[in-house]
């Protein structure tokens, strides 16, 4: 046997055995988190090596618990989830109002500054969230935020703006300058350009921007746990889970039940925009 | 810039003054809100660094005045600062370099289509998209002495002993093929988190560069006789060197600073006590705002220091060789 028959097939077998350590670490611990969620305690402590549920044990008694305003005895995850939601449709929002007028401009248009803002953008990503954790810690304390949930959208901005710049930059690129240079002959002032041309061409990229900023809105847990931690009516879901955590007789499957639920939009929503949001990830990726 | 100076009439304006205008129109609302949320903040920690402040000072306090280098003292000279500097250069080469590895080899091992290569390369997103919170449970739950299925089964497929405590052991004590010595077990473990909700991030962008490599330059190479691992060394992974190259230092900036993963893992206990953990125990230990700004800074200095490094002497060089 050559040496490249031999490389052949050794890859060939390695590379089937890589596929199936890659889709077991990854859709495992997933699937343990779901089986966990529908158990009862006892079976678990009983068990622990059990990759199946049996119909007699198959409890949603863990669900009821979490999802259950804490007025009813339940732990409220409900209000948490509607918490996030708001903050993290909030935090799109203002993220793409804010990121999506200087993508543009640097991008595509050449003005004074331009590279030194261009680079200002990029050297923002870099800045590390616990240099911003202290001071925007004080000044709501200061302000009296504390504890508000429109605060918070405003702190995740700082976090989800330079993805988003980055993101959406990639993407106006790809536009091809021809057709904003036909709406200008026809007429069209910059801003009508790209109101009625370049916007509506972008769509699967400011789609794309906004779930990846919801996503880091809705997961995100240390400014959520620095101003939100004493109000419990206003916590995320994430901080709700953590809270419940460090409650000692809180059940590891009810624990369980809470991570699905914190999991499940965002499973949902990356699904139903895998592609679009891959590439709007990756776009630029093969040029680097 | 583009103002007229004396001209009253309204002159036309050239294309590049107009375009130069809608680039500052344009620029300057994200701008402003750079300055806001990100900018500002930071100069402010750098001044909260030098101020004794608590955070029930901070109302009365002026921005400026009561300069000291009391903070920076406290740090530097409390137990345990250089050793959690130690621990969170280790965490973070080890959850770089483990993140791009993986990365790598899952990006090789799906690059030709098979069946039902879609649907794995979603799932294998899921680490990085999943709440940091729900999946750090997932795996304490697991790992767990007492209920976790991993030393379940490894005590069945190995025969361990004992239930391993991955989370909460500082120093392993291994023997193995008569050598003896210690491993630290709970920072491994949380690095191994690091690598797996990482490597999608990674694995993503090298299969796009991978997919972008023209097919000719590898049926060249095949022609003349290469073998596989020849063609990813002189083929292959000279085209992957920027992405990697970046790859790398992205993921060095973010594992630096990282905050969630460690905490909801370990709490920063057993040998895992990185300098973000402690910055958020400053803040909120005693409100010692001034030591946790101090912290946060140093935090940074040190990386600026090693990026620094990295473009100073091996940046050109990966250029080159790509």
């Amino acid at each position: 046997m050559t040496r490249t028959q031999f490389e052949e097939r050794l890859f060939g077998v390695l590379r089937w055995v890589t596929i199936a350590f890659l889709a077991v670490i990854t859709i495992l611990p997933f699937y343990y988190m779901l089986l966990l969620s529908v158990k009862p305690i006892d079976s678990l402590l009983l068990d622990p090596g059990s990759l199946w549920v049996s119909g007699k044990d198959f409890t949603l008694d863990t669900y009821r618990t979490v999802l259950k305003s804490s007025a009813d005895g339940g732990q409220g995850f409900l209000r948490m989830m509607f918490n996030s939601a708001l903050v993290s449709l909030g935090t799109v929002v203002l993220t793409l109002a804010a990121s999506v007028p200087g993508a543009y401009a640097i991008s595509r248009l050449r003005f004074f500054g331009g590279r030194q803002v261009s680079a200002l953008f990029l050297a923002v990503y870099l800045f590390p969230s616990t240099l911003l954790a202290v001071p925007l810690f004080v000044m709501f304390a200061k302000l009296g935020l504390s504890g508000n949930l429109a605060g918070l959208a405003i702190v995740y901005v700082a976090q989800t703006v330079p993805v988003a710049i980055y993101m959406l930059k990639n993407y106006f690129i790809t536009i091809p300058v021809s057709i904003e240079e036909a709406a200008a002959l026809d007429g069209a002032s910059r801003w009508q350009t790209v109101r009625r041309v370049v916007l509506p061409l972008a769509m699967p990229s400011l789609m794309a921007t906004g779930l990846y900023v919801f996503m880091i809105a809705w997961n995100e847990f240390l400014f959520a746990l620095l101003f939100l931690a004493a109000d419990p009516d206003k916590w995320t879901v994430s901080l709700g889970l953590q809270q419940l955590s460090n409650g000692i007789e809180v059940p590891k499957t009810v624990l369980m039940a809470g991570s699905v639920v914190l999991t499940i939009p965002i499973i949902v929503l990356f699904y139903a925009a895998e592609r679009l949001l891959t590439e709007g990830l990756t776009s630029g990726a093969d040029k680097s | 810039m583009s103002a007229q100076p004396g001209a009253k009439k309204r002159r036309q304006l050239t294309t590049a003054q107009r375009e130069n205008r809608a680039g500052l129109a344009f620029v300057t609302p994200t701008l402003v809100v750079v300055l806001v949320v990100v900018i500002i903040p930071i100069l402010w920690t750098i001044l909260l660094a030098f101020q004794h402040a608590k955070l029930v000072d901070i109302q009365g306090m002026g921005v400026f005045g009561n300069w000291s280098l009391h903070n920076f003292t406290q740090v530097f000279t409390s137990p345990g600062f250089w050793p959690s500097l130690f621990t969170t250069l280790a965490y973070t080469v080890g959850g770089t370099a483990g993140s791009v590895l993986l990365g790598l080899i899952a990006a090789l091992a799906l690059r030709k289509p098979f069946r039902g290569r879609g649907l794995l390369r979603s799932s294998m997103l899921l680490p990085y998209v999943a709440p940091v919170v729900a999946v750090a449970f997932v795996w304490q739950v697991a790992l767990s002495p007492q209920y976790g299925i991993v030393n379940q089964w490894g005590g069945k497929l190995f025969g361990w002993d004992n239930p391993i405590a991955f989370l909460s052991t500082r120093d392993y004590q291994v023997d193995l093929f008569g050598f003896h010595f210690g491993l630290p077990l709970a920072l491994l473990t949380v690095i191994a988190f690091e690598t797996w909700r990482y490597f999608p991030f990674a694995f993503l962008f090298l299969l796009a560069r991978l997919q972008a490599v023209p097919d000719g330059l590898e049926e060249a190479a095949r022609v003349d006789g290469a073998t596989p691992t020849q063609r990813f060394r002189y083929i292959l992974l000279p085209q992957l060197m920027p992405v990697i190259a970046l790859l790398s230092v992205l993921r060095f900036i973010l594992t630096f600073n990282k905050f969630d993963d460690v905490y909801l893992l370990t709490g920063g206990g057993s040998g895992t006590d990185v300098v973000a953990v402690r910055v958020y125990d400053f803040l909120t230990a005693n409100f010692d705002v001034g030591a946790a700004a101090a912290q946060a800074l140093v935090l940074a200095v040190v990386l600026m220091v090693l990026l620094g490094i990295y473009f100073k002497f091996f940046a050109k060089k990966v250029q080159e060789e790509a």
